[in-house]
């Protein structure tokens, strides 16, 4: 790897490189810990039918595979957001032309007990839901009882969404409960008729109750036509347009009956 | 002959010796192991000091690890040990050594024998198992009966805790007021002491280092349990105001980050930090239950 980081003279070289070491038969991954759960489903099950090839994946977040892939140290590079032009700006400065490649979508929903009368809900109110400045279900025209709220632990992708999104820089309150996954959320909602949560679209089940965020409802179109407001897509980027082993799979990642049938056993909303 | 022999006595001695040296080496390998354990600890803990002072760390009041900027004040999380351990003892120590108790003094030999394995049983009910019915029957129950907000809080994990530690200190506290002398308790009631006054004027001093250490033993057991407070205490990152406020213990709030946050990044560092306050309140827990057991040894007959 640091040979060549070295050797990167030109962009041809670096094309070489990338050429010979996909040969070898490695593919190096390294990013978002939101699309780590996909990359290593997919990964898991392309070395399955690929044994020759040998995947490497690592999180670390998006800005360090990002990074990596600037300095050539990754083949592709996970990403819960999009490049941002500083980035782009280095990596050209470098010789490399990060492509992006959408591999899934990222759709959370908040959900309530199934026997609450609330349906709807705004994106301001669910924000002061998790400031704690709303604590009955009565202000949002629901039975008179206190509201339990509950977020996820702070690392989690989850977490991440929800408070670039619905907190927009404002901290989910302390008195917030923390669940630690997406499961977990669905079991302590489903028991408790006060509380309120959030979770994946893919964990969503019948013994929760999903709400509408400004009247639109959480679910593949909306997510896909973009305009249900607590998703977003997840990418991964390549150095240049991929070639070999790489250029396979991608291809594989973003197959219909391939890779994205794992996107959805992952918990995420997959491209088509 | 004289030669033979001499020879055999070398082979066993150096037997002896090899041997001696082996469980050496099996001893070492395990104190080895916790102080590679503790050095590793501190080593991945230690960083985080440079980016918020030790003061900030114990008594920030707000634990936001991954904003930006971040807040790591663990005070929340220290009340929130302490609390539950705390409320956990007030209901374990009492069945415990009562239980005890009854099981060396009062209960006859074939009760004994059935319940003591009972008791212990419980204690092989895995933690989860335990979190899960905390989680499932008990907080519904509790939330219904009560009318409180939610059923995962500070009480219901302080309840499964205790019944996770009343077995050690049940179990710990029968040996050893089962242990103390037949003679002493002849002395006690040859003088005209009533079995009450035995028990409470002998029995119990006899074997109170025993008790002391048991009941601290389940406390660190307690304390240290993390299945069941990641599952039940609720999670929220208040200092607890009431027996029925959610509240995110240290070893839950390990658990629950540990496995996304980035590889020695400061998030990463903060919470091997928390975890080596937890192992210097396990650590004193342990010291004291030293001390007292040498502070209160009895001499003579009573020596357990």
């Amino acid at each position: 790897m640091k040979f060549k980081g070295f050797s990167v003279g030109t962009f041809a070289v670096a094309l070489c490189f990338t050429a010979s070491l996909a040969y070898a038969g490695n593919i190096v991954i390294k990013g978002s810990t939101t699309v780590l759960p996909i990359a290593q489903k997919v990964a898991e099950a392309y070395m399955k039918q690929h044994p020759d090839v040998k995947i490497s994946i690592s999180g670390g977040g998006s800005g360090n595979g990002i990074k990596a892939l600037i300095d050539g140290s990754t083949d592709i590079a996970d990403s819960s957001r999009f490049i941002k032009s500083k980035e782009v700006k280095l990596a050209v400065e470098k010789g490399r032309y990060p492509v992006p490649f959408a591999v899934a979508y990222d759709c959370i929903v908040p959900v309530v007990h199934s026997s609450n009368s609330v349906t709807d809900i705004t994106m301001a109110q669910l924000r002061d839901l998790y400031m704690g400045k709303i604590k009955n279900w009565k202000e949002l025209d629901g039975p008179d009882r206190k509201i339990v709220v509950i977020s996820r632990d702070t690392s989690s992708g989850t977490y991440e969404v929800w408070s670039k999104k619905v907190m927009k820089k404002e901290r989910v309150f302390p008195g917030a409960l923390l669940q630690a996954s997406n499961g977990a959320i669905v079991q302590a909602v489903a028991n408790n008729k006060n509380a309120i949560g959030y979770i994946g679209l893919g964990y969503m089940n019948d013994n929760v109750k999903p709400l509408m965020v400004d009247r639109i409802k959480g679910s593949l179109e909306t997510t896909l036509n973009g305009t249900y407001p607590i998703s977003r897509p997840l990418y991964m980027f390549t150095s240049g347009w991929p070639k070999g082993d790489t250029l396979k799979f991608i291809n594989f990642v973003v197959h219909p009956q391939k890779g994205q049938k794992y996107v959805r056993d992952a918990g995420f909303v997959p491209l088509y | 002959m004289g030669k033979e022999g001499g020879k055999t006595v070398s082979i066993r001695q150096r037997r002896e010796k090899e041997i001696r040296v082996a469980f050496f080496g099996v001893a070492l390998a395990s104190i080895a192991t916790l102080g590679l354990i503790v050095l590793f600890l501190f080593m991945e803990g230690i960083p985080i000091f440079k980016e918020v002072s030790v003061h900030d760390f114990l008594f920030g009041k707000y634990w936001y690890p991954t904003d930006d900027p971040p807040d790591f004040g663990i005070f929340p999380l220290i009340a929130a040990s302490i609390s539950v351990t705390a409320v956990a003892s007030i209901i374990s120590i009492p069945l415990g050594v009562l239980t005890a108790l009854y099981l060396a003094e009062a209960a006859s030999y074939r009760v004994r024998e059935w319940v003591k394995p009972v008791v212990e049983l419980l204690a092989a009910i895995p933690s989860v198992v335990i979190g899960f019915f905390g989680m499932v029957v008990f907080a519904p129950f509790l939330q219904e009966i009560l009318d409180i907000p939610t059923g995962l809080n500070l009480f219901n994990a302080s309840l499964m805790l205790a019944f996770m530690s009343i077995p050690t200190i049940c179990s710990i506290s029968e040996d050893a007021i089962f242990s103390v002398p037949i003679e002493l308790k002849e002395a006690s009631l040859a003088l005209g002491a009533t079995h009450w006054e035995t028990i409470w004027r002998v029995i119990i001093p006899a074997s109170i280092s025993g008790i002391s250490t048991a009941i601290i033993l389940g406390m660190s057991r307690a304390i240290g349990e993390t299945m069941v407070v990641l599952m039940v205490a609720g999670g929220a990152t208040l200092i607890p105001a009431s027996l029925f406020d959610p509240v995110r213990p240290m070893p839950a709030s390990i658990a629950a980050e540990m496995a996304e946050a980035p590889f020695r990044g400061d998030h990463y560092h903060a919470l091997f930090a928390t975890g080596i306050i937890l192992f210097l309140f396990t650590l004193l827990f342990n010291l004291v239950a030293d001390y007292v057991s040498n502070k209160y040894r009895q001499v003579g007959a009573a020596t357990l």
